[in-house]
């Protein structure tokens, strides 16, 4: 008797001691997070000091956990899983890529269109020299494409593997077209050579270390957001919506608006998530929107554990950072490691890291 | 078995003036003030056809349902019960007839969604419910209030909405599970949920499919009550194949046959009707 109410006792003190634990880690790592970019500002003699490249590919690795949280909104909530997310990063990436390529080409035409011996700069382009309007682009650009593709999709009720293979579809659709050179896109070379971004040095340690400050707020940002959506009666509907549609219906929701609201808003996030990036990198070109890296997004999100908001994030850190890694010890190898990566945690962990994770906090 | 006698084809419910003990549930009223029923009946299908590739599930169905009516619905596998569902949730269209919900809302020009939304709630066959929700989520999304995306995002239950789930809580029976994930209930606690989720969405009109498939000897008895109770103040249409239940809750029942009604009447008037005998037994 008092044996088992001892073990009672024991899993509450655990279960109690779970979430605080996993906060101070969360804590901990968002304190890092944020004296990374001030540690960049030091001088590059201090043993402290956070070297370029180090930042970058942190700031690069936290933008690709953007769109795995992103991803994971209608993936793991919502059901629907998109082949297709590289294409809105991408869009939001050249959105920004535009603007940097305006500011480095001050009055003239970007030097890709001087190039072409293009005299005039194509409608869709105009006013990219406004930070604001490209700021507004990269919102725009991929909200509106996944809000037209989204109503017509959803309105036919495209579901599963229809949906995901069309939404691939579109990002190699749009990869074609961006490859081009008479699109204005920029062709295979993309946007690249950029100087400045609101007139700051775009390589200077303050602009770098600002930039990635930014990324760590949009990613914080995301975060809660999806944590208000998860709690809210929203995010049951969600839930709900994935498990039972049917039912969902006759219960009488209609289930178009809250896949078109939690669609159009994760695309928005990646397209942020892509201005964001464009900048650090110092590149944006059309095999961004490749289907690989879409599959890859949805590979970070199995990993870390979909339906989780931690989990996503988690996978998009472990998968680029074995990815930087291997790409430098056994370059040729990577993708098999990747494949087998996925084949493993399609196995033996269903539910991604945080499963695991989870399980031995539980035993 | 009721004693009460029931007219052959009769539209109207036949109301028992003593037995007033049926509003304990605080349950809403037959007929929303939206809903025009002052011919008395719910639900009109007439002349309702429907084929899928040539194969003819429902011929020529007439049926009206009459308000605070439970009507059970008996037939053999494919007698095209569930199509009729189908139709009247807007699941599937007829390929001509006339549906009538109430007396002005056309079931044929509206979506599952608006159907649903204007007072209709069905139970399907096999216990859907949201698995990975817990008990209290789940009849909390089916609660009748204000369904939109943006109602949603800002969506707090009241007090009253509170204790209205409560109070189905205790009436399903599963006070004790409310925070138990949906999917780990057993069979015949699903079935009470998705009775639960119905209630607390308040139709007008309920469709059950089979909603004691699986359930024990009690707790089909106690459905029976619950159903008896709700009727009236709602209009049930009980699809069921156990004769036990229907004979303890029906006023009155329809034999459906490929598609078509085959006889209506009481339990015992369509149980000694020669073409249902036929029917069930085979010559």
């Amino acid at each position: 008797m008092t044996q088992a109410l001892n073990q009672t006792l024991l899993a509450r003190a655990t279960a109690k001691l779970g979430p605080k634990a996993s906060l101070a880690v969360l804590g901990l790592v968002l304190i890092a997070l944020l004296a990374m970019p001030l540690l960049h500002l030091l001088p590059a003699d201090n043993a402290l000091h956070v070297s370029a490249y180090g930042l970058t590919l942190v700031g690069k690795i936290l933008c690709y956990a953007i769109v795995a949280l992103a991803l994971d909104l209608v993936w793991g909530y919502a059901g629907m899983l998109s082949l297709g997310h590289g294409l809105f990063f991408a869009l939001g990436g050249y959105a920004m890529g535009m603007y940097l390529m305006r500011q480095s080409a001050g009055d003239g035409l970007p030097a890709f269109m001087s190039f072409l011996a293009w005299s005039e700069l194509p409608w869709y382009w105009y006013g990219t020299s406004n930070f604001l309007w490209a700021m507004c682009l990269v919102v725009l650009a991929p909200g509106l494409l996944a809000l037209v593709f989204g109503f017509f999709a959803f309105r036919s009720r495209i579901k599963g593997v229809y949906f995901s293979i069309m939404t691939q579809a579109l990002t190699f659709a749009g990869m074609l077209l961006f490859f081009r050179n008479e699109t204005g896109f920029g062709g295979n070379n993309g946007f690249t050579n950029f100087r400045t971004i609101l007139g700051f040095d775009i390589t200077a340690p303050g602009t770098r270390a600002f930039l990635f400050f930014c990324t760590v707020l949009l990613l914080v940002g995301s975060l809660a957001l999806g944590f208000a959506l998860a709690r809210s009666k929203f995010g049951r509907v969600l839930t709900a919506l994935r498990d039972a549609e049917n039912r969902l219906m006759f219960c009488g929701y209609d289930p178009r608006g809250y896949k078109l609201f939690i669609w159009v808003l994760s695309a928005v996030l990646c397209g942020l998530a892509g201005a964001l990036y464009v900048p650090q990198v110092g590149i944006i070109n059309p095999s961004e929107m490749s289907p690989t890296n879409s599959i890859e997004a949805a590979i970070w999100v199995a990993l870390g554990g979909r339906g989780t908001l931690i989990g996503p994030l988690l996978g998009a850190g472990l998968v680029n950072g074995m990815k930087s890694w291997f790409t430098v010890a056994f370059p040729e190898y990577w993708l098999f490691a990747l494949g087998a990566l996925f084949i493993v945690i399609t196995l033996f962990l269903p539910k991604g890291v945080i499963g695991l994770l989870r399980k031995e906090k539980d035993q | 078995m009721r004693a009460t006698p029931v007219p052959e084809f009769m539209l109207e419910p036949a109301f028992d003036p003593a037995g007033s003990g049926r509003d304990a549930l605080g349950l809403g009223s037959a007929a929303a003030k939206g809903l025009d029923v002052r011919h008395g009946t719910i639900l009109t299908l007439e002349g309702i056809n429907v084929s899928f590739d040539g194969f003819r599930a429902i011929t020529d169905l007439n049926l009206y349902i009459g308000v605070g009516e439970l009507r059970c619905i008996i037939g053999p596998n494919g007698a095209g019960k569930t199509t009729m569902m189908d139709v009247i949730t807007g699941k599937t269209r007829p390929d001509n007839g006339v549906a009538y919900f109430g007396d002005t809302l056309d079931l044929t020009q509206m979506s599952e969604v608006e159907i649903a939304q204007a007072g209709i709630g069905r139970k399907f066959q096999k216990p859907t419910v949201f698995e990975a929700l817990s008990v209290f989520e789940n009849l909390e999304l089916a609660l009748k209030t204000d369904k939109s995306v943006w109602a949603s995002l800002r969506a707090r239950l009241s007090g009253a909405q509170k204790d209205r789930i409560e109070e189905v809580l205790t009436t399903i029976r599963l006070e004790s599970s409310r925070h138990r994930p949906a999917g780990l209930l057993s069979h015949g606690q699903k079935q009470f949920l998705e009775i639960g989720m119905l209630l607390v969405q308040d139709p007008q009109l309920l469709l059950l499919d089979e909603p004691v498939a699986g359930m024990t000897d009690a707790e089909t008895e106690f459905t029976a009550e619950l159903f008896k109770s709700l009727a009236r103040k709602h209009s049930l249409m009980v699809v069921e194949h156990d004769m036990g239940f229907v004979g303890s809750i029906a006023d009155h029942v329809t034999v459906l046959h490929q598609g078509s009604v085959l006889a209506e009447g009481s339990l015992e008037e369509v149980q000694a009707n020669e073409r249902v005998i036929e029917v069930y037994l085979g010559r």
